[in-house]
Protein backbone atom coordinates (compact mmCIF):
# COMPACT_ATOMS: atom_id res chain seq x y z
CA UNK A 1 0.00 0.00 0.00
CA UNK A 2 1.42 3.41 -1.26
CA UNK A 3 1.24 6.20 1.76
CA UNK A 4 2.84 9.43 2.28
CA UNK A 5 5.50 8.19 4.73
CA UNK A 6 6.05 5.37 2.64
CA UNK A 7 7.08 7.69 -0.01
CA UNK A 8 9.33 9.83 1.93
CA UNK A 9 10.57 6.73 3.49
CA UNK A 10 11.32 5.65 -0.26
CA UNK A 11 12.66 9.02 -1.36
CA UNK A 12 15.06 8.85 1.66
CA UNK A 13 16.35 5.30 0.41
CA UNK A 14 16.50 6.51 -3.05
CA UNK A 15 18.46 9.33 -1.46
CA UNK A 16 21.27 6.38 0.31
CA UNK A 17 21.30 4.54 -2.41
CA UNK A 18 22.07 7.23 -5.21
CA UNK A 19 25.27 8.59 -2.78
CA UNK A 20 26.53 5.87 -2.92
CA UNK A 21 26.19 5.07 -6.72
CA UNK A 22 27.40 8.53 -7.28
CA UNK A 23 30.34 7.52 -5.33
CA UNK A 24 31.24 4.11 -7.38
CA UNK A 25 30.34 5.79 -10.83
CA UNK A 26 32.92 8.78 -9.78
CA UNK A 27 35.66 6.27 -9.73
CA UNK A 28 34.48 4.42 -12.54
CA UNK A 29 34.26 7.85 -14.72
CA UNK A 30 37.17 8.96 -13.78
CA UNK A 31 39.18 5.94 -15.02
CA UNK A 32 37.43 5.85 -18.19
CA UNK A 33 37.63 8.98 -19.30
CA UNK A 34 41.33 9.21 -18.00
CA UNK A 35 42.42 5.85 -18.69
CA UNK A 36 39.81 4.94 -21.82
CA UNK A 37 39.33 1.46 -19.89
CA UNK A 38 35.71 0.30 -19.53
CA UNK A 39 36.72 -1.18 -16.16
CA UNK A 40 34.21 -4.19 -15.30
CA UNK A 41 36.39 -5.05 -12.26
CA UNK A 42 34.75 -2.10 -10.83
CA UNK A 43 32.32 -4.00 -9.08
CA UNK A 44 34.51 -6.35 -7.50
CA UNK A 45 36.09 -3.75 -6.10
CA UNK A 46 33.38 -2.63 -4.61
CA UNK A 47 33.17 -6.10 -3.20
CA UNK A 48 36.70 -6.12 -1.92
CA UNK A 49 36.34 -2.70 0.21
CA UNK A 50 32.96 -4.53 2.01
CA UNK A 51 35.35 -7.82 2.64
CA UNK A 52 38.23 -5.65 3.70
CA UNK A 53 36.05 -3.66 5.48
CA UNK A 54 34.31 -6.40 7.46
CA UNK A 55 37.77 -8.09 8.14
CA UNK A 56 39.70 -5.42 9.54
CA UNK A 57 36.02 -4.32 11.53
CA UNK A 58 36.68 -8.44 12.71
CA UNK A 59 39.85 -7.50 14.28
CA UNK A 60 39.25 -4.15 15.53
CA UNK A 61 36.06 -3.63 16.28
CA UNK A 62 36.27 -0.24 15.15
CA UNK A 63 34.53 0.98 11.79
CA UNK A 64 36.76 3.43 11.72
CA UNK A 65 39.33 1.22 11.20
CA UNK A 66 37.16 -0.70 8.69
CA UNK A 67 36.62 2.68 6.61
CA UNK A 68 40.62 3.27 6.29
CA UNK A 69 41.98 -0.42 6.58
CA UNK A 70 39.56 -1.36 3.63
CA UNK A 71 39.85 1.74 1.33
CA UNK A 72 43.62 1.65 1.93
CA UNK A 73 43.64 -1.93 0.67
CA UNK A 74 41.13 -1.60 -2.54
CA UNK A 75 43.49 1.57 -3.53
CA UNK A 76 46.46 -0.88 -3.37
CA UNK A 77 44.53 -3.71 -5.08
CA UNK A 78 43.97 -1.10 -7.55
CA UNK A 79 47.70 0.24 -8.30
CA UNK A 80 48.96 -3.29 -8.32
CA UNK A 81 46.08 -4.37 -11.11
CA UNK A 82 46.75 -1.15 -13.03
CA UNK A 83 50.36 -2.09 -12.81
CA UNK A 84 50.69 -5.75 -13.52
CA UNK A 85 47.73 -6.14 -15.61
CA UNK A 86 45.91 -3.28 -17.04
CA UNK A 87 48.52 -1.12 -18.43
CA UNK A 88 49.38 -3.68 -20.91
CA UNK A 89 45.76 -2.82 -22.57
CA UNK A 90 46.17 0.83 -22.91
CA UNK A 91 47.23 0.07 -26.70
CA UNK A 92 44.75 -2.57 -27.20
CA UNK A 93 41.02 -2.88 -28.40
CA UNK A 94 38.42 -2.06 -26.42
CA UNK A 95 36.82 -5.71 -26.01
CA UNK A 96 40.36 -6.81 -25.37
CA UNK A 97 39.80 -4.06 -22.26
CA UNK A 98 36.67 -5.28 -21.51
CA UNK A 99 37.36 -9.02 -21.87
CA UNK A 100 40.85 -8.79 -19.28
CA UNK A 101 38.52 -6.27 -16.80
CA UNK A 102 35.37 -8.97 -16.84
CA UNK A 103 38.48 -12.02 -16.20
CA UNK A 104 40.05 -9.81 -13.36
CA UNK A 105 36.41 -9.38 -11.62
CA UNK A 106 35.87 -13.40 -11.76
CA UNK A 107 39.32 -13.75 -10.72
CA UNK A 108 38.74 -11.26 -7.40
CA UNK A 109 34.95 -12.72 -6.81
CA UNK A 110 36.44 -16.12 -6.90
CA UNK A 111 39.66 -15.20 -4.96
CA UNK A 112 36.94 -13.90 -2.08
CA UNK A 113 34.37 -17.24 -2.07
CA UNK A 114 37.48 -19.20 -1.80
CA UNK A 115 39.26 -17.69 1.48
CA UNK A 116 35.67 -16.57 2.95
CA UNK A 117 33.03 -19.09 1.50
CA UNK A 118 30.21 -17.77 -0.19
CA UNK A 119 27.68 -17.28 3.29
CA UNK A 120 27.09 -13.64 3.25
CA UNK A 121 28.98 -11.69 6.18
CA UNK A 122 27.54 -8.82 8.28
CA UNK A 123 29.53 -5.32 9.30
CA UNK A 124 27.28 -3.87 12.37
CA UNK A 125 27.19 -0.15 12.38
CA UNK A 126 29.25 1.80 14.48
CA UNK A 127 27.00 1.72 18.39
CA UNK A 128 27.12 5.75 18.01
CA UNK A 129 24.85 4.82 14.91
CA UNK A 130 22.73 2.01 15.87
CA UNK A 131 18.82 2.18 16.05
CA UNK A 132 16.61 4.80 14.41
CA UNK A 133 16.15 8.77 14.37
CA UNK A 134 12.82 10.29 14.70
CA UNK A 135 13.20 13.21 12.01
CA UNK A 136 9.49 14.44 13.11
CA UNK A 137 7.83 13.61 10.10
CA UNK A 138 9.10 9.67 10.10
CA UNK A 139 10.98 7.73 11.64
CA UNK A 140 14.43 6.70 9.89
CA UNK A 141 17.30 4.09 10.60
CA UNK A 142 20.60 6.20 11.95
CA UNK A 143 22.95 4.54 9.72
CA UNK A 144 21.41 5.60 6.91
CA UNK A 145 21.58 9.10 7.80
CA UNK A 146 24.95 8.35 9.17
CA UNK A 147 25.87 6.59 5.52
CA UNK A 148 24.46 9.93 3.14
CA UNK A 149 26.73 11.82 5.37
CA UNK A 150 30.08 9.45 5.28
CA UNK A 151 28.84 9.40 1.20
CA UNK A 152 28.68 13.06 1.12
CA UNK A 153 32.26 13.71 3.05
CA UNK A 154 33.54 11.17 0.30
CA UNK A 155 32.01 12.79 -2.40
CA UNK A 156 33.39 16.38 -1.01
CA UNK A 157 37.03 14.96 -0.72
CA UNK A 158 37.20 13.34 -4.40
CA UNK A 159 35.70 17.38 -5.56
CA UNK A 160 38.55 18.95 -3.44
CA UNK A 161 40.75 16.64 -4.66
CA UNK A 162 40.04 17.07 -7.95
CA UNK A 163 39.32 20.47 -8.37
CA UNK A 164 41.76 22.09 -6.31
CA UNK A 165 44.51 20.41 -6.26
CA UNK A 166 47.21 19.74 -8.68
CA UNK A 167 46.84 16.28 -9.28
CA UNK A 168 42.98 16.88 -9.80
CA UNK A 169 44.13 19.31 -12.81
CA UNK A 170 46.06 16.66 -14.58
CA UNK A 171 43.61 14.44 -14.13
CA UNK A 172 40.65 16.26 -15.41
CA UNK A 173 42.94 17.48 -18.37
CA UNK A 174 43.96 14.23 -19.04
CA UNK A 175 40.18 13.32 -19.34
CA UNK A 176 40.09 15.53 -21.83
CA UNK A 177 43.26 14.57 -23.61
CA UNK A 178 46.26 12.27 -22.06
CA UNK A 179 48.35 12.45 -25.21
CA UNK A 180 48.55 16.36 -24.65
CA UNK A 181 49.27 15.99 -20.46
CA UNK A 182 52.10 13.56 -21.63
CA UNK A 183 53.63 16.43 -24.24
CA UNK A 184 53.75 18.23 -21.56
CA UNK A 185 56.08 16.57 -20.08
CA UNK A 186 53.73 14.82 -16.54
CA UNK A 187 54.44 11.31 -16.88
CA UNK A 188 50.53 10.09 -17.75
CA UNK A 189 51.19 6.55 -16.95
CA UNK A 190 52.13 7.56 -13.34
CA UNK A 191 48.75 9.46 -13.53
CA UNK A 192 46.97 6.71 -15.23
CA UNK A 193 47.99 4.20 -11.82
CA UNK A 194 47.11 6.71 -9.35
CA UNK A 195 43.66 7.29 -10.97
CA UNK A 196 42.81 3.63 -10.99
CA UNK A 197 43.87 3.41 -7.69
CA UNK A 198 41.98 6.46 -6.48
CA UNK A 199 38.69 5.00 -8.69
CA UNK A 200 39.23 1.64 -7.04
CA UNK A 201 39.11 3.30 -3.96
CA UNK A 202 35.70 4.95 -4.35
CA UNK A 203 33.96 2.33 -5.10
CA UNK A 204 35.75 0.04 -1.83
CA UNK A 205 34.72 2.83 0.43
CA UNK A 206 30.89 2.64 -0.84
CA UNK A 207 31.24 -1.16 -0.38
CA UNK A 208 32.44 -0.78 3.54
CA UNK A 209 29.99 1.99 4.20
CA UNK A 210 27.15 -0.36 2.22
CA UNK A 211 28.11 -3.03 4.70
CA UNK A 212 26.02 -2.27 7.36
CA UNK A 213 22.79 -1.77 4.94
CA UNK A 214 23.43 -4.82 2.87
CA UNK A 215 25.45 -7.40 4.34
CA UNK A 216 27.91 -8.78 1.69
CA UNK A 217 28.58 -11.66 -0.35
CA UNK A 218 31.65 -12.40 -2.69
CA UNK A 219 29.02 -11.54 -6.18
CA UNK A 220 27.36 -8.26 -4.31
CA UNK A 221 29.55 -6.68 -6.50
CA UNK A 222 27.43 -7.65 -9.81
CA UNK A 223 24.51 -6.39 -9.56
CA UNK A 224 25.78 -2.77 -8.54
CA UNK A 225 28.39 -2.99 -11.71
CA UNK A 226 25.25 -2.84 -14.15
CA UNK A 227 23.63 0.22 -11.92
CA UNK A 228 26.72 2.04 -11.95
CA UNK A 229 27.56 1.54 -15.81
CA UNK A 230 23.83 3.46 -16.03
CA UNK A 231 25.00 5.99 -13.74
CA UNK A 232 27.68 7.20 -15.75
CA UNK A 233 26.07 6.99 -18.92
CA UNK A 234 23.43 9.18 -17.98
CA UNK A 235 26.01 11.99 -16.26
CA UNK A 236 28.01 11.45 -19.25
CA UNK A 237 31.61 9.24 -19.52
CA UNK A 238 34.08 11.21 -17.38
CA UNK A 239 32.06 14.09 -15.68
CA UNK A 240 32.16 14.21 -11.91
CA UNK A 241 29.21 16.09 -11.30
CA UNK A 242 27.16 14.15 -14.01
CA UNK A 243 28.15 11.07 -12.01
CA UNK A 244 26.37 12.55 -8.86
CA UNK A 245 23.54 14.06 -10.49
CA UNK A 246 23.14 10.31 -12.73
CA UNK A 247 23.61 8.54 -9.26
CA UNK A 248 21.02 10.54 -7.40
CA UNK A 249 18.29 10.12 -10.40
CA UNK A 250 19.43 6.53 -10.60
CA UNK A 251 18.87 6.23 -6.76
CA UNK A 252 15.72 7.58 -7.08
CA UNK A 253 14.67 6.08 -10.03
CA UNK A 254 14.97 2.61 -8.32
CA UNK A 255 13.98 3.15 -4.72
CA UNK A 256 10.81 5.04 -5.77
CA UNK A 257 9.96 2.28 -8.61
CA UNK A 258 10.67 -0.50 -6.37
CA UNK A 259 7.47 0.74 -3.76
CA UNK A 260 5.36 -0.02 -6.66
CA UNK A 261 6.57 -2.84 -7.73
CA UNK A 262 10.35 -4.09 -7.48
CA UNK A 263 10.69 -6.06 -10.52
CA UNK A 264 10.28 -2.72 -12.87
CA UNK A 265 12.75 -0.73 -10.98
CA UNK A 266 15.95 -1.93 -13.50
CA UNK A 267 13.03 -1.49 -16.13
CA UNK A 268 12.37 2.25 -15.39
CA UNK A 269 16.26 2.15 -14.83
CA UNK A 270 16.78 1.67 -18.39
CA UNK A 271 14.21 3.50 -19.51
CA UNK A 272 15.76 6.39 -17.78
CA UNK A 273 18.64 5.98 -19.38
CA UNK A 274 17.67 5.52 -23.09
CA UNK A 275 15.54 8.70 -23.28
CA UNK A 276 18.89 10.31 -21.89
CA UNK A 277 20.63 8.59 -24.53
CA UNK A 278 17.81 10.03 -27.06
CA UNK A 279 17.81 13.18 -25.51
CA UNK A 280 21.56 14.18 -24.76
CA UNK A 281 23.64 11.54 -26.88
CA UNK A 282 26.70 12.08 -24.59
CA UNK A 283 24.79 12.09 -21.21
CA UNK A 284 23.83 14.97 -19.09
CA UNK A 285 26.62 16.43 -18.26
CA UNK A 286 28.80 14.86 -20.78
CA UNK A 287 30.73 15.74 -23.96
CA UNK A 288 31.90 14.90 -27.31
CA UNK A 289 34.19 12.06 -27.55
CA UNK A 290 37.95 11.27 -25.69
CA UNK A 291 40.92 11.04 -27.68
CA UNK B 1 77.49 20.41 -32.94
CA UNK B 2 74.26 21.24 -33.64
CA UNK B 3 71.65 21.87 -31.36
CA UNK B 4 69.07 19.04 -32.83
CA UNK B 5 70.43 16.49 -35.27
CA UNK B 6 68.45 14.18 -36.79
CA UNK B 7 69.84 11.10 -38.69
CA UNK B 8 67.61 8.46 -41.14
CA UNK B 9 64.49 8.62 -39.07
CA UNK B 10 61.65 6.45 -40.39
CA UNK B 11 58.19 6.74 -39.34
CA UNK B 12 55.03 4.35 -39.96
CA UNK B 13 51.76 4.56 -38.66
CA UNK B 14 50.61 1.16 -38.70
CA UNK B 15 52.19 -0.48 -41.82
CA UNK B 16 52.04 2.63 -43.29
CA UNK B 17 55.80 3.77 -44.40
CA UNK B 18 55.32 7.87 -43.54
CA UNK B 19 59.15 9.04 -43.18
CA UNK B 20 62.00 8.01 -45.18
CA UNK B 21 65.53 8.14 -43.66
CA UNK B 22 64.91 12.10 -42.89
CA UNK B 23 68.24 13.80 -41.81
CA UNK B 24 68.30 17.13 -40.74
CA UNK B 25 69.62 19.85 -38.41
CA UNK B 26 69.12 22.64 -36.19
CA UNK B 27 71.73 25.12 -34.80
CA UNK B 28 71.01 26.78 -31.45
CA UNK B 29 69.28 30.37 -31.90
CA UNK B 30 67.79 28.94 -35.31
CA UNK B 31 64.36 29.43 -36.82
CA UNK B 32 64.31 26.19 -39.68
CA UNK B 33 61.00 25.50 -41.52
CA UNK B 34 60.09 22.64 -42.92
CA UNK B 35 57.75 23.07 -45.89
CA UNK B 36 55.94 20.62 -48.34
CA UNK B 37 52.43 19.69 -49.55
CA UNK B 38 49.93 18.52 -47.62
CA UNK B 39 50.30 14.88 -46.65
CA UNK B 40 54.13 15.44 -47.05
CA UNK B 41 55.11 14.15 -43.48
CA UNK B 42 55.27 17.65 -42.15
CA UNK B 43 53.98 17.40 -39.12
CA UNK B 44 54.80 13.37 -38.75
CA UNK B 45 58.20 14.60 -38.45
CA UNK B 46 57.48 17.16 -35.15
CA UNK B 47 55.37 14.26 -33.91
CA UNK B 48 58.21 12.04 -34.22
CA UNK B 49 60.59 14.28 -33.00
CA UNK B 50 58.29 15.06 -29.68
CA UNK B 51 57.94 11.17 -29.32
CA UNK B 52 54.15 11.53 -30.23
CA UNK B 53 54.73 8.94 -33.07
CA UNK B 54 57.69 6.85 -32.26
CA UNK B 55 59.72 6.52 -35.19
CA UNK B 56 61.23 3.09 -35.90
CA UNK B 57 64.48 3.48 -36.75
CA UNK B 58 67.10 6.61 -36.97
CA UNK B 59 68.79 9.25 -34.43
CA UNK B 60 67.09 12.08 -32.75
CA UNK B 61 69.62 13.99 -30.36
CA UNK B 62 69.32 17.17 -28.80
CA UNK B 63 72.73 18.65 -27.78
CA UNK B 64 73.66 15.20 -28.15
CA UNK B 65 71.40 13.49 -25.86
CA UNK B 66 70.01 10.81 -27.92
CA UNK B 67 65.91 10.90 -27.59
CA UNK B 68 64.72 8.70 -30.58
CA UNK B 69 62.50 6.19 -29.00
CA UNK B 70 61.39 8.15 -25.74
CA UNK B 71 58.35 8.60 -24.25
CA UNK B 72 56.81 12.17 -25.12
CA UNK B 73 56.72 13.38 -21.81
CA UNK B 74 60.47 12.70 -21.20
CA UNK B 75 61.44 14.41 -24.41
CA UNK B 76 59.32 17.37 -23.02
CA UNK B 77 61.95 17.33 -20.10
CA UNK B 78 64.85 17.11 -22.19
CA UNK B 79 63.93 20.79 -23.69
CA UNK B 80 61.57 20.21 -26.63
CA UNK B 81 58.46 20.72 -26.97
CA UNK B 82 55.30 20.68 -29.59
CA UNK B 83 52.53 23.42 -30.45
CA UNK B 84 50.24 21.13 -31.96
CA UNK B 85 48.58 21.37 -34.79
CA UNK B 86 45.30 21.45 -33.71
CA UNK B 87 46.11 23.22 -30.70
CA UNK B 88 44.83 20.53 -28.28
CA UNK B 89 43.70 23.23 -25.48
CA UNK B 90 42.27 21.87 -22.20
CA UNK B 91 38.67 22.81 -22.77
CA UNK B 92 37.90 22.52 -18.88
CA UNK B 93 40.84 24.56 -17.14
CA UNK B 94 40.69 28.26 -17.68
CA UNK B 95 43.60 29.70 -19.50
CA UNK B 96 45.79 30.13 -16.35
CA UNK B 97 45.04 26.47 -15.32
CA UNK B 98 45.90 25.24 -18.82
CA UNK B 99 49.37 27.57 -18.41
CA UNK B 100 50.27 26.26 -14.81
CA UNK B 101 49.59 22.36 -15.97
CA UNK B 102 52.17 23.03 -18.71
CA UNK B 103 54.69 24.33 -16.49
CA UNK B 104 54.79 21.67 -13.60
CA UNK B 105 57.25 19.44 -14.99
CA UNK B 106 59.50 22.42 -16.36
CA UNK B 107 62.56 22.98 -14.86
CA UNK B 108 63.08 26.44 -15.63
CA UNK B 109 59.53 27.95 -15.90
CA UNK B 110 58.80 31.27 -17.14
CA UNK B 111 56.71 33.33 -14.58
CA UNK B 112 52.85 33.75 -15.44
CA UNK B 113 53.92 37.52 -16.13
CA UNK B 114 56.00 36.85 -18.95
CA UNK B 115 53.67 34.81 -20.63
CA UNK B 116 51.38 37.65 -20.27
CA UNK B 117 53.64 40.59 -21.67
CA UNK B 118 54.10 38.55 -24.15
CA UNK B 119 50.47 37.74 -25.16
CA UNK B 120 48.55 40.54 -22.99
CA UNK B 121 45.12 38.50 -24.67
CA UNK B 122 45.73 35.92 -22.27
CA UNK B 123 45.82 37.59 -19.12
CA UNK B 124 42.32 39.50 -19.55
CA UNK B 125 41.33 36.08 -20.60
CA UNK B 126 42.75 33.93 -17.28
CA UNK B 127 39.70 32.85 -15.80
CA UNK B 128 37.91 32.08 -19.21
CA UNK B 129 38.01 28.13 -20.39
CA UNK B 130 39.87 26.64 -22.60
CA UNK B 131 36.46 25.83 -24.57
CA UNK B 132 35.37 29.62 -24.66
CA UNK B 133 38.42 31.03 -26.49
CA UNK B 134 38.44 32.19 -30.15
CA UNK B 135 41.23 30.47 -32.28
CA UNK B 136 43.22 32.91 -32.46
CA UNK B 137 43.07 32.95 -28.10
CA UNK B 138 43.88 28.71 -28.10
CA UNK B 139 46.63 29.68 -30.49
CA UNK B 140 48.13 32.12 -28.46
CA UNK B 141 47.49 29.77 -24.87
CA UNK B 142 48.96 26.47 -26.87
CA UNK B 143 52.21 28.36 -27.80
CA UNK B 144 52.12 29.69 -24.23
CA UNK B 145 51.73 26.81 -22.54
CA UNK B 146 55.06 25.81 -25.00
CA UNK B 147 56.77 28.96 -23.80
CA UNK B 148 56.41 28.16 -19.79
CA UNK B 149 58.26 25.41 -20.06
CA UNK B 150 61.33 27.36 -21.55
CA UNK B 151 61.91 24.80 -23.88
CA UNK B 152 65.51 24.30 -26.01
CA UNK B 153 63.52 24.18 -29.13
CA UNK B 154 60.36 25.13 -29.74
CA UNK B 155 58.24 22.91 -32.50
CA UNK B 156 55.31 24.80 -33.95
CA UNK B 157 52.67 22.90 -36.74
CA UNK B 158 50.63 25.24 -38.67
CA UNK B 159 50.22 28.19 -35.98
CA UNK B 160 48.49 30.48 -38.14
CA UNK B 161 46.30 28.00 -39.70
CA UNK B 162 42.34 28.90 -40.07
CA UNK B 163 43.20 32.39 -38.37
CA UNK B 164 42.13 35.49 -39.10
CA UNK B 165 44.72 38.17 -40.82
CA UNK B 166 44.80 40.46 -37.98
CA UNK B 167 45.27 36.99 -35.97
CA UNK B 168 48.00 35.91 -37.89
CA UNK B 169 49.62 39.29 -37.58
CA UNK B 170 49.70 39.51 -34.09
CA UNK B 171 51.38 35.80 -33.65
CA UNK B 172 53.45 36.72 -36.59
CA UNK B 173 55.27 39.11 -34.27
CA UNK B 174 55.02 37.12 -31.05
CA UNK B 175 57.20 34.36 -33.10
CA UNK B 176 59.64 36.85 -34.42
CA UNK B 177 59.99 38.77 -30.76
CA UNK B 178 60.99 34.99 -29.83
CA UNK B 179 63.33 34.11 -32.59
CA UNK B 180 65.05 37.82 -31.95
CA UNK B 181 65.16 36.61 -28.08
CA UNK B 182 67.42 33.80 -29.20
CA UNK B 183 64.81 31.24 -28.97
CA UNK B 184 65.26 28.05 -31.24
CA UNK B 185 62.23 27.33 -33.69
CA UNK B 186 61.51 24.08 -36.23
CA UNK B 187 58.24 25.81 -37.72
CA UNK B 188 55.97 24.24 -40.35
CA UNK B 189 53.80 25.77 -42.15
CA UNK B 190 51.19 26.49 -45.04
CA UNK B 191 51.67 30.01 -44.85
CA UNK B 192 54.94 30.61 -47.63
CA UNK B 193 54.94 34.04 -47.07
CA UNK B 194 54.41 33.83 -43.18
CA UNK B 195 57.08 31.07 -43.20
CA UNK B 196 60.01 32.52 -45.39
CA UNK B 197 59.74 35.75 -43.28
CA UNK B 198 60.45 33.92 -39.97
CA UNK B 199 63.07 31.06 -40.87
CA UNK B 200 66.76 31.27 -41.60
CA UNK B 201 66.75 28.13 -43.15
CA UNK B 202 64.04 25.65 -44.90
CA UNK B 203 63.91 22.03 -45.93
CA UNK B 204 61.61 21.17 -48.24
CA UNK B 205 59.83 17.37 -47.46
CA UNK B 206 58.31 15.48 -50.73
CA UNK B 207 56.54 12.28 -49.62
CA UNK B 208 58.16 11.63 -46.68
CA UNK B 209 61.88 12.26 -48.14
CA UNK B 210 64.04 15.29 -47.70
CA UNK B 211 63.96 16.85 -51.34
CA UNK B 212 66.09 20.26 -50.02
CA UNK B 213 67.59 22.32 -47.25
CA UNK B 214 68.94 26.27 -48.00
CA UNK B 215 68.79 29.62 -46.26
CA UNK B 216 64.88 30.80 -47.14
CA UNK B 217 66.68 33.98 -48.53
CA UNK B 218 67.65 31.67 -51.42
CA UNK B 219 64.35 29.71 -52.09
CA UNK B 220 62.66 32.90 -53.23
CA UNK B 221 65.00 33.13 -56.18
CA UNK B 222 64.43 29.31 -56.97
CA UNK B 223 60.91 29.24 -58.23
CA UNK B 224 61.31 25.86 -60.12
CA UNK B 225 61.85 24.06 -56.43
CA UNK B 226 58.63 26.04 -55.65
CA UNK B 227 56.64 25.34 -58.33
CA UNK B 228 57.95 21.53 -58.11
CA UNK B 229 57.22 20.71 -54.23
CA UNK B 230 54.72 23.11 -53.25
CA UNK B 231 53.08 23.95 -56.08
CA UNK B 232 53.24 27.47 -56.08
Amino acid sequence: MVNWANFISQCFNGLVLGALLALIASGLTIIYGTLGVLNLAHGAMFMLGGYAGWLAYTYTDSFIAAMVVGSLFVMLAGVVTERLIIRHFYARPPEDQLLVTFGLGIVFVELVRFFFGSLSRTTPPPAMFQGITNLGFMVYPTYRLAALGIVAIALLVLYFVLYKTRLGMIVRAGIEDSVMVDSLGIDVYKVFMLVFGIGAMAAGFAGIVNAPVVSIAPDVGEAILVQTFVVVVIGGVGSFPGAIIGGLIAGEIISITSMFNPAYSYVMLFVAMTLVLVLRPHGLLGTAGRE
Amino acid sequence: MSLLEVEGLNSYYGDSHILFDVSMRVEKNEVVALIGRNGAGKSTTLKSLMGVVRPRTGSIRLEGEELAGRKAHAVARRGMQLVHEDRRIFGSLNVEENIILAGLTAENRWPLDRIYEMFPRLKERRTSRGTDLSGGEQQMLAIARALVRDPRVVLLDEPFEGLAPVIVRDLMRACQDLARAGQTIVLVEQNLAATLALADRVYIINNGHIAHEGPASELKKQPELLQRYLGV
